[in-house]
This record gives C-alpha cells, sequence and structure tokens, in this order.
C-alpha cells in the first residue's frame, strides 16, 4: 500500500506532494489529463465535479466546477504552462472563491521499474503565509470560530486588493 | 448573482454580521452602531439578506434583524473539504487507478474467456 509524502519545509513558498502509484505511467498522465477521466477522481465523492473547460495545450484553459448535493458551486480554474506527455505538466491553479490567491503546480511523472510510477507534485505559493494557511487552517483547533477564520481569510484578500 | 463571498467582503457588513452575532437588532440600532446612513444601512442588510445571512422576526410593529449561521457553517465544512481535497487527491488517484485497472483486467479476461 503506497502512501503519500508531504513536504513543506519551514519558510518556504512550496508544498510537494510524492506518491508512488502502482499503474504505468502512461496511464497516469492520461488519467490526469484527459476530461474523462478528471471527474471520476479529483473531487470528494460527495460532490459532482464537472470539466467547464480543458484544453491540455500551453495557453489552454481548465476549469472544473464543483456542486454539492445542496446546489452550491465551487469553482476552480488555471492555465497549462507546458505539456512534455507523459512526464510533465505545468499549469496555474486558482479557487475563484479566494480570487488572486494563485498557485503554481508541476507535476512530474517518472517511469519506475515493475511498471510503477512515481508522481512528484510541488505547489508553490504566491507567500509563505499563503502556503501556510492552506496547511494549517484545517489543522487548527476547533476552538476558532468560523467566522474568525473567514474574517482573516477575507481582510487577507481585500489587504492584497489595494 | 449576490453570493455569501460578495457579502463577507465588505467590512461594514462583517461588522453588522458581528454585532448581529451577539443578539437581533432593530434597523435603528444598526445605524447607532455602525454610524451610516439608514439607506446605506438598508442597502447592506439587503445584500446580507440576499446571500441568506441574516433574516427578519416581525415582532409587531418592529422588524428585528437577526444571524443565519447555516450558510458559513456550510462554507466552513467546505473549506475543511477544500484542504482535504487538495491533500487527498493523490489517495483519490491511487484509489481511481486501481479501479481502471481492475476493469481493464476484467475485460481482458472477458474477450478470452469468448
Amino acid at each position: 500500500m503506497s502512501k503519500t509524502n508531504l513536504i513543506a519545509e519551514p519558510g518556504t513558498q512550496e508544498i510537494r506532494l510524492e506518491r508512488v502509484f502502482d499503474a504505468p505511467r502512461d496511464l497516469v498522465f492520461k488519467v490526469c489529463t484527459d476530461p474523462k477521466h478528471i471527474p471520476q477522481w479529483w473531487g470528494p465523492a460527495y460532490l459532482t465535479t464537472v470539466v467547464d473547460k480543458m484544453d491540455v495545450k500551453p495557453g489552454g484553459l481548465w476549469r472544473y466546477v464543483q456542486r454539492d448535493p445542496k446546489g452550491n458551486e465551487y469553482a476552480f480554474h488555471g492555465v497549462y504552462h507546458d505539456i512534455v506527455m507523459p512526464e510533465r505538466l505545468v499549469f496555474t491553479f486558482e479557487w475563484e472563491g479566494l480570487p488572486g490567491h494563485v498557485i503554481l503546480e508541476t507535476s512530474t511523472f517518472e517511469a519506475l521499474p515493475d511498471g510503477k510510477t512515481r508522481l512528484v507534485d510541488s505547489s508553490v505559493f504566491q507567500s509563505v503565509e499563503d502556503r501556510d494557511g492552506m496547511l494549517s487552517s484545517g489543522m487548527q483547533d476547533g476552538a476558532k470560530e468560523t467566522w474568525d477564520r473567514f474574517a482573516e481569510l477575507l481582510t487577507t484578500l481585500k489587504t492584497e486588493a489595494k | 448573482m449576490m453570493t455569501i463571498f460578495d457579502a463577507l467582503v465588505d467590512p461594514t457588513r462583517r461588522q453588522i454580521l458581528d454585532l448581529l452575532r451577539e443578539r437581533p437588532h432593530l434597523v435603528g440600532e444598526l445605524v447607532d452602531k455602525v454610524g451610516i446612513s439608514q439607506p446605506l444601512m438598508s442597502k447592506h442588510l439587503r445584500v446580507l439578506r440576499e446571500a441568506g445571512l441574516v433574516q427578519v422576526k416581525q415582532d409587531a410593529q418592529r422588524r428585528w434583524y437577526e444571524l443565519r449561521p447555516e450558510p458559513l457553517a456550510e462554507l466552513d465544512a467546505w473549506l475543511a473539504s477544500y484542504r482535504h481535497l487538495w491533500l487527498g487527491k493523490m489517495d483519490r488517484l491511487d484509489d481511481y487507478l486501481q479501479e481502471l485497472q481492475k476493469e481493464q483486467k476484467n475485460h481482458e479476461q472477458d474477450q478470452s474467456d469468448r
């Protein structure tokens, strides 16, 4: 059973996820770049993920929309910068609920013996604060109220908009 | 369409929500505490009502504005899942790849059985 390694060195803007999949590289790459496959794994099961745009070429746009059972929608989008089949994908990632916080993602697919594949997913945030926000908010103690958390998020957003 | 994010991004509206978190208020009380004009206050309250964050309770001649916490709770639950989404995508990709390959194998088996 393989496991995900998460590497986030203190004071940097990067989070790196590493995982070895028991699947050939071509298949892993395909599943990450084919709109037919994205809805099957990209979101958690309770959300319906729809591929709105997915133009896998340099400068091409992607946009996924997720819907929860109540009909709320959450959308993500970005631009593909570099595609080296089946080795490398470089693209931006932005959640439309928090515009302006753009993440630069580089996915590297490495073929291993026995038909396995190592995927290294590097995410570079615009600031250490953004990076730490992603890492820590979910793990903070539950005492912190929803509202306070939101106010903080929005204050950051507003400060940056100025 | 006015979303919860549009409603929350304005600092005056966040101040109004903070006051309503303590207890329901009348428009006049909110005008006094926030220090803006009544028409402007009405505009902000309309936005908050449209976003489902505030509701009105009629009490004889008075209209009490009170907080509706449900959208915030939903948003928080979703934010938690957003982090989960991001950190958990490798697990889901792994599951899906296993599933795909199993299907493929079954399919090949079916073909050779024929």
